[in-house]
């Protein structure tokens, strides 16, 4: 396998000029939604408002204005987090979800059918339909590009190097050097979100440097792997199926007693 | 604080689903309802024994058909079952979509021998290898096996559920034996509803007692999922909360009021077994609705947590 590739997302340079999102569309040939009609959020400066199976880069606006000339205004430019143990693989029933020799996770648009179970599974609801394909689709990390030895185009645009790609081990490096930085600076806030190999999923091969808690992120701040429940919920199922079974022979064998009864009662009738 | 559950997108698993949930757990129920009469029960009991096999050949078939027109790409149904790339077969065991795909299809087959059987004791098929379907030792090892797929049919639709990251659904693991117990109250319903009109069913107070305890159980079951939600259960705090607490109501009190005879008349109409074999069939339904909808309505836009 060659070596495992990232992406570090710092949000604390991030402009929120959505050229990552412009880049991606551009380079994977997206669709525009609503056929290019401007669609307006109507309940913030966002207008895109989500990842989708059309939109694989999205930049967060985290406006939290709640008097005037008093607030803060965070972006992240949100992507999937190709985690090192995939809920997304795991539960995808036809295979179509893979690992990349990049230690990525890329959805096989040929082979997806459209059943949806990678969706729910994700803990981070990055993927979803591609109304044009009906198959799940999110980002690639530029497998394309990258299988040529080129950056994915939305770091490659990124003019304030919010988002930086290469080997995951030297991203680690460079961002905990900036975490320390920061601190030092006064922002005592600042942490990283799934850089830790450790850490939930095993880590994120997409992590990123936060100022605050993830959930201000609209990030979950322990993301866990969808099979967690797998053997308490199936067992409990089978434990049902056994009681139920159960229930069904005393049924029957309440009646069997019922009918015995009857009969003698019948035969002593006639006996008198 | 949000459960990290709210984090996540819903699959757009609407009407379909609900549906092919409902279907799919009356027909496991019905086969295994079959099967225990078959084996366990009296020559009498052959006519309902027919119908549910009847009934779980026609769930099987429908609840395929749902789930290939739910698909994104209907066309490429069979990539759950055989690899598009290399021909192998597909199969995970610790995907309960993968599972579920081979075991609807077994259930499948084993509803259409059953029903064939069935066909050929009913003088509505005189193919003679029919015949051998619904003698022994065949006819035993269908009812078994069958059952058996039954029982998984019913249940794994809601484990299917959990093993997600979605609000109420992964929040707990009581959903899959929560759908089992459901679809096994909801198919004797139906089979006492239908028998009425069978002029040959001799009784159903066995299958009405079965109900009864089902529904004793699946009430127990439905506390003790919602308790298990813990602070997931918000996503009940709005009209769904409404919808939950019919379900308890019509779904499982009023039919055991009725069962147990403490409800014989509402408003000067009388309450017979049918009528509560109808609430148990709503309620079974609506049960879906109420654990899938709320759930699918949860999500993350921009940064923010959305719920109804």
């Amino acid at each position: 396998m060659a070596e495992a590739m990232g992406f570090f997302t710092d949000t604390t340079v991030c402009i929120g000029c959505k050229a990552c999102e412009v880049a991606c569309k551009n380079w994977n040939q997206l669709p525009a939604r609503e056929g290019g009609q401007p669609e307006m959020s109507g309940q913030s400066y966002d207008n895109t408002l989500r990842l989708s199976g059309s939109t694989w880069r999205h930049v967060k606006f985290v406006e939290q204005f709640d008097a005037p000339y008093e607030g803060r205004w965070l972006m992240l430019s949100d992507v999937c987090k190709h985690c090192v143990q995939a809920g997304c693989i795991e539960v995808c029933p036809t295979g179509a979800i893979i690992r990349t020799e990049f230690d990525t996770v890329v959805i096989q648009s040929d082979v997806c059918n459209g059943c949806r179970t990678c969706i729910a599974a994700c803990p981070f609801g990055v993927i979803d339909i591609n109304e044009v394909s009906g198959t799940a689709q999110k980002c690639t990390l530029c497998y394309d590009r990258m299988s040529v030895g080129l950056e994915p185009a939305c770091s490659k645009a990124c003019p304030t190097d919010s988002i930086q790609f290469g080997p995951i081990e030297e991203l680690r490096k460079r961002a905990g050097a900036r975490v320390e930085q920061l601190k030092a600076a006064g922002e005592t806030r600042a942490r990283l979100y799934g850089a830790d190999p450790e850490g939930p999923v095993g880590g994120l091969n997409a992590f990123f440097l936060l100022v605050d808690e993830p959930e201000v992120y609209g990030l979950p701040p322990e993301p866990t792997l969808p099979s967690r429940n797998l053997a308490t919920s199936a067992a409990l199922s089978v434990a049902g199926a056994a009681v139920v079974g159960a229930v069904g022979l005393v049924t029957l064998r309440h009646r069997r007693m019922q009918d015995v009864a009857e009969k003698e009662t019948t035969s002593e009738e006639q006996a008198h | 604080m949000q459960p990290d559950t709210f984090f996540t997108r819903p699959p757009h698993w609407q009407w379909y689903i609900i549906f092919y949930f409902f279907i799919g757990g009356i027909a496991g129920g019905c086969f295994f309802l079959s099967a225990l009469l078959q084996l366990f029960g009296r020559r009498a009991d052959r006519p309902i024994i027919r119908l549910g096999y009847y009934i779980a050949f026609l769930g099987a078939v429908i609840s395929g058909i749902l789930l290939v027109i739910d698909l994104g790409r209907p066309d490429r149904f069979w990539h759950m079952m055989i690899q598009s790339k290399t021909g192998q077969p597909m199969f995970k065991y610790w995907s309960p979509m993968s599972v579920g795909a081979w075991g609807l299809l077994l259930f499948g087959g084993f509803a259409f021998l059953a029903a064939l059987g069935a066909a050929y004791e009913d003088g509505r098929l005189r193919w003679r290898l029919a015949g051998r379907l619904a003698e022994r030792p065949l006819s035993t090892i269908i009812a078994l096996a069958g059952g058996v797929m039954g029982f998984f049919l019913a249940g794994y639709t809601g484990v299917l559920l959990s093993v997600s990251n979605r609000p109420i659904w992964a929040d707990s693991s009581w959903l899959g034996i929560l759908y089992l117990l459901s679809g096994a109250s909801s198919a004797a319903a139906l089979l006492i509803l239908l028998s009425r009109r069978i002029p040959a069913v001799a009784d159903v107070h066995g299958l009405e007692r079965f109900d009864k305890y089902v529904l004793v159980l699946e009430l127990i079951a439905l506390v003790i999922f919602v308790i298990t939600l813990g602070s997931a259960a918000r996503a009940f705090l709005n009209a769904w909360g409404a919808v939950l607490v019919f379900v308890v109501l019509a779904g499982i009190l009023v039919p055991l009021l009725i069962g147990f005879g403490r409800m014989r008349q509402f408003r000067g109409r009388t309450l017979t077994a049918g009528t509560a074999a109808a609430f148990v069939l709503l309620g079974g339904f609506m049960l879906r609705v109420v654990t899938i909808l709320p759930s699918e309505q949860v999500r993350v836009v921009g940064s923010r947590v959305v719920r109804p």
